[in-house]
C-alpha cells in the first residue's frame, strides 16, 4: 500500500475544525493523497466547456480538467496561457457529478488560490500554461485542496512530492497527439526507480545520500521510495495521448491512470473516442478488449500529430530544473 | 474449506483492500485468499467480493459493459457477503442523487432501499478524516476518512444503521451486505475488514 503519510507540522493546508460538535480533520495527506487514490485505473479528460464535460462523464472518465484552451490550440495560439475562467469552471462544476479539476501556472501561489477558493477537486500545477515563476513550484503544503504535478524524471517527482504534490503525472509533451515523450518520462522514472531500490536492497546508504544530492532532494525521500520501489504517491501518464492503444500501454508500463488533454477533443470523433480510452485504460491487459476500443475510433479522425524534434514550443521543459 | 474473497478491479483503490483484506485474513487465522476480479467468470467463483473506493460512474458503466453487474446482483441476490465502499456503497444502493447536479442516470445494483445523496459533504476541499463509531459491531472507535463522501438520509426497514456522523447515516448493512461511506482501506486499521472477513467466513461455513 502506498503510504498516505508524509505529513509536515507546519502544513498549513491542515486544518483541524468541527462538523456541529465533532472534530474533524481536513487537508491532511490522507484525505488529499487519498483523493487521488480514488482516481486509480481511470481516466481525466482536459474539457473547456459544460458540453464537453458531460461527454467526458458518459464516457466513464473519473475526472474532468477545464482549461480556457485545449494544450494543441495554446501552442497554436502563442502568448500567454492563464488558468481557465471561473464562470466555466463553476458552470462545470454544477452539471457533472464527477471530480473537476483546473490548472494554475507553474509557481502562481494566487492562481491557485484562486482555484481553491472556487472549490475544484484537485489543481494542476502546469506546464501547458506559462510560468509564472522560473525559478520555484508552489508550496503546496499550504493548500487544503491537493495539487498535482508532471515530472519528466525522478528527481523532478520527488521534488514535486517534497513540496506537497498529493500526485504526480508524466509532463510528455502536451498538445502534440504524440505518445513518445509520454513514454520516455515514465521509463526514465522507471529506471530510476529500479537504480535506488536496488542500492536500498544493498544496504548502501552512502549511495543513496548521493542519490539525494544529485535528484537535489532530501535523504528520507529517497529514503522511502527506495524501500516502496515505487514513487510514494499515484502517478499518471499525461501528454500527447491520442488513442485507446496509446492510453493501453502506457498504464501496461505502471502508470495508475491516464490524462488525456487535446486527444479527445480534437479529435472528429470525440465521443467514440472518450468512450474507447476509458475502455483500453481500464481493460489495458486484455488485449482483446484493447482492440475493440481501438476499433471504435478512426485513425483518419485522429488529431494531426507534432514531431516533437522539430517543435517551437517545449512545454515539458518548463520549470523542469526547478 | 478456503476462502476466496475478491476485490472489483474496474476502477479505484483497489490494491489498498487487497492489502487490507490480506492483513485481515492472516490476523484471523482463516484459510483464504484474496484477489483481484474483473470477469464474470472470476466473480462467479467468489465467497465474498469488495466494492472498492473510486468514481461510481465509471465503475458502473464499465461493469455494466463487461458482463460483471449482472453476475455481481446475481451472487449478491443469492447470498454472497459484499462490502461497498464509498462508490461501492452507492453501486449498492436504488438510487443515487448528487447533492448539486440530482438525480443521476447510472448503473447500481439495487439492493439496498435507501435514500442516498453522493457527495454529501462537499467537494474535496471538504474532505476530511474524524473518528466514528459503530458500536452494534464492536467497533467503538474508526479513523473514517471521507473523501468526497456520500451519506444516507433514511433507510427502508430491512437496512440496518451501523454509524452516523451527526445525523448522516454512513454505514449500512442489510443481511451480509454492508455499505460504508468512508475508507477503512485507507488506515491502518483493518478491524471492519476482519469483521466483514469473518462475516464472509460465517455464511460459508
Amino acid at each position: 500500500m502506498l503510504p498516505l503519510s508524509g505529513e509536515r507540522k507546519d502544513a498549513k493546508g491542515i486544518v483541524s475544525d468541527k462538523i456541529n460538535s465533532i472534530d474533524t480533520l481536513r487537508g491532511s495527506s490522507t484525505v488529499k493523497r487519498g483523493f487521488a487514490h480514488m482516481l486509480k485505473n481511470g481516466v481525466v479528460m482536459d474539457v473547456t466547456n459544460v458540453k464537453q464535460a458531460q461527454i467526458a462523464e458518459e464516457a466513464g472518465a473519473v475526472s474532468v480538467m477545464v482549461l480556457d484552451k485545449l494544450p494543441s490550440e495554446v501552442r497554436k495560439s502563442g502568448g500567454v496561457a492563464r488558468t481557465a475562467s471561473i464562470r466555466i469552471i463553476e458552470e462545470i462544476m454544477d452539471s457533472v457529478t464527477i471530480p473537476v479539476m483546473a490548472k494554475c501556472r507553474i509557481g502562481h501561489v494566487n492562481e491557485a488560490l484562486v482555484l481553491q477558493e472556487t472549490d475544484v477537486d484537485m489543481i494542476d500545477e502546469s506546464e501547458v500554461l506559462t510560468p509564472a515563476d522560473e525559478l520555484h513550484h508552489i508550496w503546496k503544503w499550504d493548500f487544503t485542496t491537493p495539487v498535482v504535478n508532471g515530472a519528466r524524471s525522478l528527481a523532478e517527482a520527488l521534488r514535486r512530492i517534497e513540496e506537497g504534490a498529493s500526485m504526480i503525472r508524466t509532463k510528455g509533451e502536451p498538445g502534440t497527439g504524440n505518445v513518445a515523450e509520454a513514454i520516455k518520462h515514465i521509463k526514465n522514472v522507471n529506471d530510476e526507480l529500479r537504480t535506488i531500490k536496488s542500492i536500498y536492497d544493498s544496504g548502501d546508504n552512502q549511495d543513496l545520500v548521493r542519490m539525494a544530492r544529485e535528484f537535489k532532494v532530501s535523504y528520507d525521500i529517497v529514503e522511502q521510495t527506495a524501500k516502496l520501489g515505487r514513487l510514494p504517491v499515484v502517478n499518471f501518464a499525461a501528454g500527447g495521448i491520442a488513442t485507446p492503444a496509446d492510453a493501453a500501454y502506457l498504464m501496461s508500463l505502471g502508470c495508475d491512470g491516464i490524462f488525456v488533454g487535446s486527444g479527445i477533443f480534437n479529435s472528429d470523433d470525440a465521443k467514440e473516442r472518450a468512450r474507447a480510452i476509458v475502455l483500453a485504460t481500464t481493460f489495458w491487459n486484455e488485449s482483446d478488449k484493447v482492440k475493440e476500443a481501438q476499433k471504435m475510433i478512426d485513425e483518419r479522425q485522429s488529431m494531426l500529430g507534432l514531431d516533437v524534434n522539430t517543435l517551437e514550443l517545449r512545454m515539458q521543459d518548463r520549470g523542469g530544473s526547478a | 474449506m478456503s476462502l476466496t474473497v475478491g476485490v472489483l478491479s474496474i476502477q479505484g483503490d483497489v490494491q489498498e483492500n487487497l492489502v487490507s483484506s490480506k492483513s485481515a485474513i492472516d490476523e484471523l487465522g482463516i484459510d483464504g485468499k484474496v484477489i483481484d476480479v474483473r470477469t464474470p467468470e472470476e466473480i462467479s467463483q467468489l465467497d465474498g467480493l469488495i466494492i472498492p473506493g473510486g468514481e461510481s460512474t465509471t465503475i458502473g458503466q464499465l461493469s455494466l459493459v463487461n458482463g460483471s453487474l449482472k453476475v455481481l446482483k446475481e451472487k449478491i441476490q443469492n447470498g454472497m457477503p459484499v462490502l461497498g465502499i464509498c462508490a461501492g456503497m452507492i453501486m449498492l444502493s436504488n438510487t443515487a442523487n448528487d447533492r448539486i447536479v440530482g438525480k443521476t442516470d447510472q448503473p447500481l445494483l439495487d439492493i439496498f432501499d435507501i435514500k442516498l445523496e453522493r457527495n454529501s459533504f462537499g467537494r474535496q476541499k471538504k474532505s476530511f478524516e474524524s473518528d466514528v463509531s459503530l458500536d452494534s459491531i464492536d467497533i467503538p472507535k474508526f479513523n473514517g476518512v471521507f473523501i468526497r463522501a456520500p451519506s444516507v438520509s433514511d433507510v427502508g426497514s430491512d437496512v440496518e444503521i451501523l454509524s452516523k456522523f451527526n445525523d448522516r447515516i454512513v454505514a449500512i448493512k442489510k443481511g451480509n451486505v454492508l455499505g460504508i461511506a468512508f475508507h477503512p482501506e485507507l488506515t491502518e486499521d483493518i478491524s471492519i475488514h476482519k469483521y466483514f472477513i469473518n462475516l464472509v467466513n460465517n455464511s460459508k461455513n
